[in-house]
C-alpha cells in the first residue's frame, strides 16, 4: 500500500519520492548492472542513466503490466545489454568473458552496508550449480524461458518449476 | 487452477523477473488484485531477489545521490508544467485516497492476525505441493526409463573399469533401431571441476571412436542415467574424462571404463 503511494508520488514528479526509490533500489540495480558489465566505473555511469530514465519515464509505468521492481529491472538490464553491445565498450574490453553473479559473490568478501554477502554466499552454495545458472539467466541476464531452456539443455516445461524450487530454496535460506 | 496451484506453478517468479509475455503478465496482475495471498507471495519473491541482487553489487560502491538530484532538479526547472499540476480535483482525489487508506488500515489491522496464520499455512502447502510435483516428475521419468530398458531391442553392455579407476564401472544400454543409447553411470566417480565424462561409440578392428555425447551436469543428475543419441553401428563403448565441452578424440590415459558388444 505504502509502496503504491510512493510510486504515485514519483509519477507526479515528487523529488522526495525519487530519493526514497533510489535508496530502496539503487544497490539492487547496481548489482544487476555489475553482473552484466563487470566494470565498476561503467556500471556506476549506467546506474545514473537508469535512474534518470526512471525519473523521466515514471509516468509511463503502468502497474497493470507488472511490478515496479520488474519495470526498473528491465530498464537496468536493457541499458546494460545496450552498453555491452556498443562499439565503444567492445573496444575497451575485448576479452569479456561470460560471468555469472555467483562469481561476484565469491570474489567480493566485503559487502555493502546492509547485506552480509558472505552469509548470502553460504546459502547460494547450497543452491547447487543448476539453480545458480537458472537464476543467473532468468533474473540477472533477463533470458526468456525458451532461451534459458536452450542454454541449460533442459526441457522448456521444466524451467518454470525448476526455477520455483530454486527460489524457494533461496527464500528459505534468506529468511 | 486454484490459488495454491497457481502459486506453486512458478509463474509468479517469472512475473517478477519480467520473463512473461505482456498478456501473461496482465493476467497475473489481474489475479494478484483478486488474491491478496498471491500478492504477498509476489512481495516475498521480490524481497528475496532484491537481497540477492544487492549482494551482487561491488562492496566499495560510491552510489551518490547528489549528482543525480542535481540533474533531476535541473530537468524539473526546465519543465515547470509538472510542478503546477496540483489543482483542486487532484487535492480532492488525495483527500479521498487518504480516507480510503485510513479505512483500509483499520480493516487491515483487524484482519492481519488472521491473515498471517493463513499465509504461513498456505506457504507450507505450496512448498509441499511443489515437492510432490517434483517427486511425480521423477516417478514419470523412472517409468519411462524402465520402459526403455525393457524394450527387447536393447542390448546391455557392461563397461568395466580401467587402469585409472579399477573400481569404476558403467553400463550402456544400446538400441540400434531407435538410435539411442542409455548410459548408467552410477558407479563412476564424480568428475573433478572443469572436467566431464565423454562417451564414445567404438568400431573394432580398426578401432574407430566416435563421440556420442557428454555426461553433463553429472553431480546434479540424481539417477545418473544419461540418454544419448547414437546413430552409429556400435561394437563397443568407452568413457573418458575430458576437459569441459569434450574433445575431438578420446584421451586414452583418461579411459575410465570400456566394454565390447559380444553377441
Amino acid at each position: 500500500m505504502q509502496q503504491d503511494l510512493l510510486i504515485a508520488q514519483l509519477q507526479q514528479g515528487n523529488e522526495k519520492a525519487f530519493e526514497r526509490i533510489y535508496q530502496l533500489y539503487a544497490t539492487s540495480m547496481y548489482g544487476i548492472i555489475f553482473s552484466i558489465i563487470r566494470d565498476e566505473k561503467i556500471s556506476e555511469e549506467i546506474l545514473q542513466d537508469v535512474f534518470l530514465k526512471i525519473w523521466d519515464n515514471a509516468a509511463s509505468y503502468d502497474s497493470d503490466q507488472g511490478r515496479f521492481f520488474t519495470w526498473i529491472l528491465n530498464i537496468a538490464r536493457n541499458a546494460s545489454i545496450d552498453k555491452l553491445r556498443s562499439k565503444e565498450f567492445k573496444n575497451k574490453r575485448s576479452d569479456l568473458k561470460d560471468y555469472d553473479f555467483t562469481e561476484i559473490l565469491e570474489t567480493s568478501n566485503n559487502a555493502s552496508g546492509k547485506i552480509d554477502a558472505i552469509g548470502l554466499q553460504k546459502y547460494i552454495d547450497l543452491l547447487g550449480p543448476v539453480c545458480k545458472k537458472i537464476i543467473d539467466l532468468l533474473f540477472f541476464k533477463g533470458f526468456t524461458q525458451k532461451e534459458s531452456a536452450e542454454e541449460l539443455q533442459i526441457p522448456l516445461g521444466t524451467v518454470k518449476t525448476k526455477n520455483r524450487v530454486c527460489i524457494d530454496k533461496l527464500r528459505a535460506n534468506i529468511n | 487452477m486454484n490459488e495454491k496451484e497457481y502459486i506453486s506453478s512458478g509463474i509468479l517468479e517469472l512475473y517478477v523477473y519480467g520473463a512473461l509475455s505482456e498478456s501473461e503478465s496482465a493476467e497475473v496482475t489481474r489475479m494478484l488484485k483478486k488474491h491478496p495471498e498471491m500478492r504477498a507471495e509476489v512481495e516475498e519473491i521480490e524481497k528475496a531477489l532484491l537481497r540477492l541482487s544487492e549482494a551482487a553489487a561491488p562492496s566499495n560502491q560510491k552510489l551518490l545521490l547528489a549528482p543525480l538530484k542535481e540533474k533531476i532538479s535541473q530537468r524539473s526547472r526546465n519543465v515547470p508544467v509538472r510542478k503546477k499540476r496540483a489543482n483542486w480535483s487532484a487535492l480532492a482525489g488525495w483527500a479521498a485516497s487518504f480516507l480510503l487508506l485510513a479505512g483500509l488500515f483499520l480493516m487491515f489491522r483487524a484482519n492481519s492476525e488472521l491473515r498471517e496464520s493463513l499465509q504461513t499455512l498456505q506457504m507450507e502447502n505450496a512448498q509441499i505441493e511443489s515437492e510432490i510435483a517434483e517427486a511425480r516428475n521423477d516417478a514419470a521419468k523412472s517409468r519411462e526409463l524402465l520402459n526403455t530398458l525393457r524394450d527387447r531391442n536393447i542390448l546391455k553392455v557392461p563397461l568395466e573399469g580401467q587402469e585409472i579407476a579399477p573400481e569404476a564401472y558403467a553400463t550402456a544400454y544400446y538400441d540400434d533401431e531407435k538410435d539411442l543409447t542409455l548410459i548408467d553411470a552410477q558407479n563412476l566417480p564424480e568428475p573433478p571441476r572443469g572436467m566431464v565424462y565423454q562417451v564414445w561409440s567404438l568400431k573394432m578392428s580398426p578401432l574407430v571412436p566416435s563421440s556420442i555425447g557428454l555426461l553433463n551436469d553429472f553431480e546434479e543428475d540424481e539417477d545418473k542415467i544419461f540418454k544419448l543419441d547414437n546413430s552409429n553401428i556400435s561394437e563397443g563403448f568407452g568413457i573418458t574424462l575430458e576437459p569441459a565441452g569434450g574433445s575431438e578424440t578420446p584421451t586414452m590415459e583418461m579411459l575410465y571404463s570400456l566394454g565390447v558388444i559380444t553377441s
